[in-house]
């Protein structure tokens, strides 16, 4: 599946987007940034907070114990700050 | 006549009286338009800034703002609806983001534009990043927008 990341969390990780495939007992938002954080410094840095965190699978918002499986794209921010 | 929703993510600034016009040309039924358009301030809790720098999901952000557009258009009877909101470099007094609802009665076009205001500010997926001579970071959200976002949540 494709991750997409933006604002301090896309710069913290040091990149816009790759392609992961987590191991299958990864089955929520939440698993997956627990599992995201453990792979390098740079990513437990993005993730250090996971509560501020938010998430989208397929451009929804989406809460963190929601499930993975069929997600084409997922992505983590920062809250929002438009308007 | 169906109220249909113009949403644009831009670059360039935008007429706020060229996107109110549009909304109402060749149209007899509207009785009201109400006008927001969020401009960058020249200071951030009292330190000045030098440009605002916004970022956004594309796709996601559109997707967003028209789900919005759609409950509002659901909630109120609105004759159109238009929402911009501009991204990348923003200087001090510039542009941001403009909604422009219009109805048959005021009281409609008012609550739909405040409606939209409060979720673009806690939902729609942009971020902003502010420069001044300290350098740059990142705007944090705030509590009361989420608070003027909820008082809209139907129970």
């Amino acid at each position: 599946m494709k991750v997409k990341y933006f604002a301090w969390v896309r710069e913290r990780i040091g990149r816009a987007e790759e392609t992961i495939e987590p191991p299958a007992d990864i089955r929520t938002i939440g698993e997956l940034i627990d599992w995201l954080a453990g792979r390098d410094e740079a990513s437990a840095y993005a993730f250090e907070k996971p509560k501020v965190i938010r998430a989208a699978i397929d451009h929804a918002h989406v809460q963190q114990d929601a499930a993975i499986s069929g997600a084409r794209e997922i992505a983590f921010f920062p809250p929002m700050t438009g308007g | 006549m169906t109220a249909i929703a113009t949403i644009r993510i831009q670059d360039a600034d935008f007429d706020i009286a060229q996107e109110i016009a549009a909304l109402g040309k060749g149209r007899t039924d509207i009785g009201a338009v109400v006008s927001f358009s969020g401009i960058c301030r020249g200071s951030e809790n009292g330190e000045p800034i030098a440009a605002l720098t916004l970022e956004h999901y594309p796709g996601m952000a559109e997707a967003e703002i028209r789900r919005h557009a759609e409950e509002a258009m659901s909630r109120w009877p609105l004759s159109g609806l238009t929402v911009i909101h501009r991204v990348g470099r923003i200087r001090p007094g510039e542009n941001i983001v403009l909604v422009v609802t219009a109805s048959q009665h005021r009281q409609a076009a008012f609550q739909a534009a405040e409606f939209l205001m409060d979720y673009l500010k806690t939902s729609a997926p942009f971020w902003k990043r502010e420069e001044s001579a300290r350098g740059s970071s990142w705007i944090e959200a705030r509590d009361h927008d989420d608070a003027a976002a909820a008082r809209w949540t139907k129970s």
